[in-house]
């Protein structure tokens, strides 16, 4: 596996914008200090500016989605859908990660194609199933339109308008991104925090299944002094693997040959259905990451439904049948020739599966939980609703 | 892909198709036709297929062989054709060879047979020939001159002990470090073939000889071995490019002994520890072998691998295709006139192994 290098960083202290007015406060229990990239210090008016851009729906061709629209803090940062909805009720192909704790991950985006929160915030405004905007000459010249943004942009990054770029963009976001922190699950009180009594006894045997037969912990990490629940790394689990069964080596070679005839990753990966489910491949042509996705962290998963890269599992329920019958929704269906090493059967009983779905629940962090408002799945467009 | 979703793709990228691939970044040289053609291909070897009962059979050997055979039909270009290194079958019934030869079918080209030691010793190679065809022949390629030995056969005495049942001879000659175990060799029969078989082979003409043992001596304990390889090395010597690919070792290993490149496959049933390791204490092991990155056991497919080939002027290049670990690649280096891996040859690039327990 391929570790991209991350940026020189340093450790600042972290802020958290819990009802909007950031702060500063030590990490949270069971997270690490939030790393901080030397070229993009934290400032309060910048984290203030990514707070108003993530927001803003100007970024997009129709003025309707911003950033918060698949991302939004009464969703726990998510969107409730399986797929995302862009502008005109068009359909990405990949369902919306959590914003929470991402200034964490070492690759952004479910087939880790930026290695950055920076990279990652200019690419959706200029998606044509996101944002929609033509290029992001559109999206700066939009910021230097508005006479606020020019004030602000001035007093955060010292630049006239005439010198604004998608840069300055992404790192006002990217600050107000690395923000959004929260630990102090009942789990890190258990675990952390010294508190025995912090999760219930059923949520104590789902720890055991979650690190021995259940053979999560191997990727979902748990450490010593903290818990990503993610490795970084990128795993075929069976996920997506019915959408081009039998076609891989077809939509493989079309979508390399489309690649190095100059497609961009990012655009082809969310219009193209069958081009996303190659994964990690798409990103780094190498033939052991075909299907291969990012592995997302579990904290605060029982408010982020539905689940897996293409939204294609409603509850954590259907998750962990989906591991116990060795990367497949049925025991009857066919596994993909593709699947990682680390999939097999795992016969767990029905009484281990409810205690993992309580250990699962013991990862939701109380600020988070308080703001959320409600975790139903979405379905229909919105687009289809609009006059 | 549908129309739709190729329209957008065309409208996306905002460029004209290009023709030609290269996943891992095939190199292919050009040069000039008084010399061999460039091509690919690939390697899948020691899969052990094990049957349990009925039509049960272990999981994570079908696993492996199961993704080696659908990540080989990705390969761009295609690969000229497939060698299969031998050990498809764990005890060498016909269960278990027909059940492997059914996943091996789902290959998008044809395949080059090897036999092993355990597709071997139940029945002396029957139900294998049966299925497959004969154990040793050649053939040539692209101006490459192809020969498959079968390496794994001992002394008569041996193979035709009074045994209680053949399974026990299959089970006796399957065992690590066996005191009753008996060293494989290429035998006089096949050596004489050989002979012949390459009297007629200018001496120009690059060699590459698949077998399923090294045909060099590396540990004899784990038949890392061919009783008669010198006398096969000697054969090939008056050749100007000759390369050795074999299986059985489940592990990279590579080493130049005169005209001779030598490299191993991966298996993708599981990897063996290097018998350095294992025996404490000084081996043959070849010193140029750069060993392989640790594994991490939760992925049951790290340790395990297959390999394409890229032949080009002659020369062996392997790709080793490494599930949950870094690819490698090692490649006949001109300068140095021997394999060297392209990453990790220098000390200073290497993860140390393990090598205690």
């Amino acid at each position: 596996m391929t570790r991209l290098t991350p940026r020189r960083s340093v450790t600042l202290s972290v802020l958290i914008a819990g009802l909007g007015i950031p702060m500063a406060i030590a990490a949270p229990l069971g997270l690490p200090p939030v790393p901080i990239p030397g070229d993009n210090p934290q400032t309060e008016a910048k984290i203030a500016l990514g707070d108003r851009l993530f927001h803003d729906p100007r970024f997009s061709v129709d003025g309707t989605i911003s950033c918060s629209t698949c991302h939004e803090r009464e969703k726990a940062f998510t969107d409730h859908r399986r797929l995302s909805e862009g502008h005109s009720g068009l359909l990405g192909t990949r369902n919306a990660p959590t914003v929470i704790n991402s200034a964490y991950m070492e690759q952004l985006f479910w087939d880790g194609r930026e290695p950055d929160l920076e990279g990652q915030s200019k690419q959706p405004p200029v998606n044509p199933v996101e944002g929609g905007l033509a290029d992001v000459g559109v999206l700066v010249e939009k910021i230097r339109s508005e006479p606020s943004y020019v004030e602000e942009f001035n007093k955060v990054f010292g630049v006239d308008a005439e010198n604004i770029t998608a840069d300055h963009f992404a790192d006002a976001i990217a600050s107000f991104e690395r923000t959004i922190i929260a630990g102090d699950s009942p789990f890190d009180r258990y675990q952390y925090g010294g508190d025995e009594s912090a999760m219930s006894e059923a949520a104590v045997r789902g720890l055991e299944v979650f690190r021995g037969q259940g053979r999560c912990v191997s990727c979902h990490l748990i450490e010593e002094t903290q818990a990503l629940f993610t490795d970084n790394r990128f795993h075929n689990i069976g996920v997506g693997f019915k959408a081009i069964r039998g076609r891989e080596a077809e939509i493989a070679h079309e979508f390399l040959k489309a690649k190095h005839a100059g497609a961009d990753v990012d655009k082809t990966v969310l219009v193209d259905k069958e081009a996303s489910e190659l994964g990690r491949f798409a990103v780094v042509e190498d033939i052991n990451k075909v299907g291969a996705f990012k592995t997302s962290t579990l904290r605060n998963i029982e408010l982020t439904p539905p689940y897996m890269h293409d939204g294609s599992l409603d509850t954590l329920e259907d998750v962990i049948d989906f591991y116990n019958n060795g990367g497949r929704e049925k025991e009857t269906d066919p596994l993909t020739p593709f699947l990682s090493g680390g999939i097999r059967p795992l016969d767990l009983s029905d009484q281990q599966k409810q205690d993992l779905v309580a250990f699962l629940e013991a990862l939701t962090s109380p600020e988070i939980a308080s703001q959320v408002t409600s975790t139903e799945i979405i379905t229909g467009s919105t687009g289809d609703q609009q006059p | 892909m549908s129309q739709m979703n190729r329209r957008r793709f065309l409208r996306t990228g905002g460029a004209v198709l290009a023709a030609g691939s290269l996943p891992f970044s095939l190199v292919e040289l050009a040069f000039g036709q008084s010399g061999p053609e460039d091509f690919t291909f690939a390697f899948i070897s020691d899969s052990h297929i094990t049957h349990i009962k009925g039509d049960r059979f272990v999981r994570n050997w079908d696993r492996g062989m199961i993704q080696a055979v659908a990540e080989a039909n990705l390969l761009s270009p295609r690969p000229d054709f497939i060698f299969y290194g031998g050990d498809i079958a764990q005890l060498g019934t016909p269960e278990e060879i027909d059940h492997g030869l059914e996943i091996l079918s789902g290959l998008r080209g044809d395949v080059h047979h090897v036999m092993g030691e355990h597709d071997y010793y139940l029945d002396l190679g029957e139900h294998w020939r049966k299925r497959i065809g004969p154990d040793h022949y050649s053939f040539d390629h692209k101006g490459v001159h192809f020969v498959v030995l079968n390496s794994i056969l001992t002394w008569d005495e041996w193979t035709h002990r009074k045994w209680d049942t053949p399974m026990q001879r299959m089970k006796e000659m399957a065992r690590l470090d066996n005191p009753d175990g008996s060293p494989f060799m290429v035998g006089d029969s096949q050596r004489e073939w050989l002979r012949k078989d390459l009297s007629n082979i200018s001496k120009s003409t690059p060699i590459v000889v698949m077998s399923h043992s090294p045909l060099q001596k590396i540990y004899r304990g784990w038949n890392f071995w061919t009783e008669d390889a010198e006398q096969v090395q000697e054969l090939l010597k008056p050749f100007d490019k000759v390369t050795v690919l074999y299986g059985h070792v489940h592990q990279i290993q590579y080493n130049q002994i005169g005209n001779i490149s030598f490299h191993a496959a991966m298996a993708t049933a599981w990897p063996w520890p290097y018998p350095k390791t294992f025996v404490q204490e000084a081996s043959h092991l070849p010193k140029l072998t750069v060993e392989m990155n640790r594994a991490d056991p939760f992925f049951e497919r790290d340790g395990t691998g297959w390999q394409f080939i890229n032949m080009h002027t002659g020369d062996v290049d392997v790709h080793y295709a490494l599930p949950d670990n870094e690819n490698r690649v090692v490649a006949f280096n001109e300068q140095q006139d021997q394999p060297v891996d392209t990453l990790y040859q220098e000390e200073s690039n290497r993860i140390p192994p393990q090598d205690h327990y």
